[in-house]
């Protein structure tokens, strides 16, 4: 596999908002009063299937005019602003490619409708970073699912755009070309670049964002690091299991303070509800201080994103 | 005018199987125009009926619609518009653009087999052959501009198209006069009768309202499609 330095981005960020954006189709209501701020760095757009995560993406990329509220970049407006392009990348789901075009006049037309001075240059690096030049010759028409995905990309990056955005970038890749596309994404968020890409794929969020936002039947459900947002579900308790030199005397130990709601023995050591997180990771080294226990392990049980997730689309009973 | 815009268009138009009926159908009026040589020699009145019925009455409209629709149609349908779409380029220039394409197609495809068949039959006599290949070359580029916005308005646009051709044209046209005038086909026919000076040919549009007509309609439809395109809303699969 080539490795291909990402050229270094535009000084200026690309500073993505949405302020109270909703998009109603008839009576069906796919986007409701979102307002998030997109800034350098790769976010993830979670959500289950249906739950406005596209339609949010194609506002964000000027495909689809908000019913209220404004989506702009740098603080220009997207939508009719076909100036814009010069610092959006955009790779749709959609399958949506000139079959009869080879890759490399593929990407080459994306350049030249960009005006770039070298268009062959910057087609041949925009192949090269999604490792295509091998097949640059070959009609579009004869490529897998994945080699679509990367030529898509690659035309979405010819210009060196501020803003990336991908929807459901990882679909239809094996495992190998998935990774490298993952390697592309995080090196070009840890160089600057804003990106966002949808997912419903958990895994491929906690892999590459350092930022999710999480979309539920249309709302904005959450936002930030999923560990910080799981951390603000203060109504769910906090499940701990942990491992130490004395569970029982720990045991007691721990149930007398307000701060832990239950804790049971198990074979493999105890399991404790937190009600306050903040409290209970204070209170449990010094606990087992006092209780003259030595801790083994302390490992969260439900602060991973399938977690979060299922507590965000998932009402509570 | 966009070079880039124009080559994937043509590409697109040339390189497939629409290609086929771009050449099929002037073939036929061409071969029909052949045998009618062949078999009746050449009469004034028989390319006139020929012109009029085949050539404008029928392989125009047609070829119009496959070309002023498949410009941009099925890009939009299929997504692949996305690629021109998300570029910094006005959408007017993306219209007009697909619009230059189309009419040039036409003017290929049916204004010049249309001068073929014509002369075939009478060569250059009465400016018959001069007359309906202008008629056509004018009256293209109106379909081209109309069927290429009806592209932009509707998924159903071939649909439409057809109705319009076949029905409002062919069917309304022939019985009601008044429809006539607004008549993209019966335009055709002035500036033909404007240029020939056959017996046995007379329009019923005057060409002091069928010329201003043909630009009206042309501009009006750019303009109106270019619109649309700056507020196309394209949607993924969710």
């Amino acid at each position: 596999m080539t490795v291909t330095t990402v050229p270094a981005v535009a000084a200026r960020p690309g500073l993505m908002e949405l302020a109270r954006v909703s998009r109603w189709y008839g009576n069906v209501v796919a986007v409701n009063d979102v307002t998030m701020t997109i800034g350098p760095g790769v976010t993830g757009l979670l959500g289950p299937n249906g739950a406005g995560k596209s339609t949010l993406l194609h506002i964000m990329a000027g495909f689809l005019a908000p019913s209220n509220g404004t989506a702009t970049l740098n603080g220009q407006r997207i939508w009719r602003s076909h100036d814009i392009y010069r610092h959006i990348g955009l790779v749709p789901e959609r399958e949506g490619v000139y079959g009869f075009l080879t890759g490399w006049q593929f990407v080459l037309s994306a350049a030249r409708l960009h005006r770039l001075p070298d268009p062959a240059q910057a087609a041949t690096r925009a192949l090269d970073l999604v490792d295509m030049s091998h097949a640059k010759d070959r009609r579009i028409e004869t490529y897998s699912k994945g080699m679509r995905q990367r030529v898509k990309v690659a035309a979405a990056l010819v210009h060196d755009p501020q803003v990336l955005l991908l929807d459901e970038p990882f679909n239809g890749m094996d495992p190998r070309q998935r990774l490298h596309l993952m390697e592309l994404v995080r090196r070009m968020g840890a160089e600057g670049r804003t990106i966002l890409f949808s997912s419903h794929i958990l895994e491929e969020v906690e892999r590459v964002a350092e930022q999710i936002e999480v979309m539920v039947a249309g709302r904005h459900a959450a936002s930030g690091d999923y560990r910080e947002i799981r951390r603000r579900m203060t109504d769910r308790p906090h499940l701990f299991r942990v491992r130490s030199s004395d569970d029982r005397r720990l045991a007691s130990a721990l149930i007398a303070d307000a701060s832990s709601g239950a804790v049971s023995l198990t074979e493999s050591g105890l399991e404790v509800q937190a009600l306050d997180f903040g409290r209970f990771t204070r209170l449990l080294p010094r606990v087992a201080r006092d209780a003259g226990v030595r801790l083994w392990q302390v490992s969260p049980t439900d602060e991973d994103l399938e977690s979060v997730f299922s507590y965000l689309i998932q009402p509570r009973a | 005018m966009n070079t880039v815009v124009a080559d994937i268009t043509y590409r697109a138009m040339l390189g497939r199987k629409r290609i086929l009926l771009l050449v099929l159908l002037p073939l036929a009026l061409i071969a029909v125009a052949g045998l009618l040589r062949l078999i009746g020699g050449p009469s004034e009145g028989t390319a006139v009926t020929l012109m009029k019925t085949f050539a404008i009455g029928t392989i125009l409209p047609l070829l119009g619609l496959i070309a002023g629709t498949g410009v941009i149609a099925p890009e939009i349908e299929d997504g692949t518009i996305m690629h021109l779409l998300s570029k910094p380029i006005s959408r007017p220039v993306i219209t007009f653009t697909k619009f230059v394409v189309a009419a040039s197609l036409l003017a290929l495809f049916a204004a010049v087999p249309t001068f073929i068949a014509a002369y075939l039959l009478v060569q250059t006599e009465s400016g018959v052959a001069y007359g309906f290949a202008l008629g056509a070359l004018l009256a293209g580029v109106a379909y081209a501009a109309v069927f290429l916005l009806l592209g932009v308005l509707t998924r159903h646009a071939v649909t439409v198209g057809v109705i319009y051709a076949l029905v409002w044209e062919g069917l309304v046209g022939g019985y009601v006069p008044g429809a006539r005038k607004f008549s993209i086909q019966q335009w055709a026919q002035s500036i033909a009768d404007q240029v020939s000076t056959s017996a046995f040919f007379k329009s019923d549009v005057p060409i002091g309202f069928a010329v201003p007509a043909i630009v009206i309609v042309t501009v009006a439809a750019l303009l109106i499609a270019g619109q649309r395109l700056r507020g196309l809303s394209l949607t993924g699969d969710e």
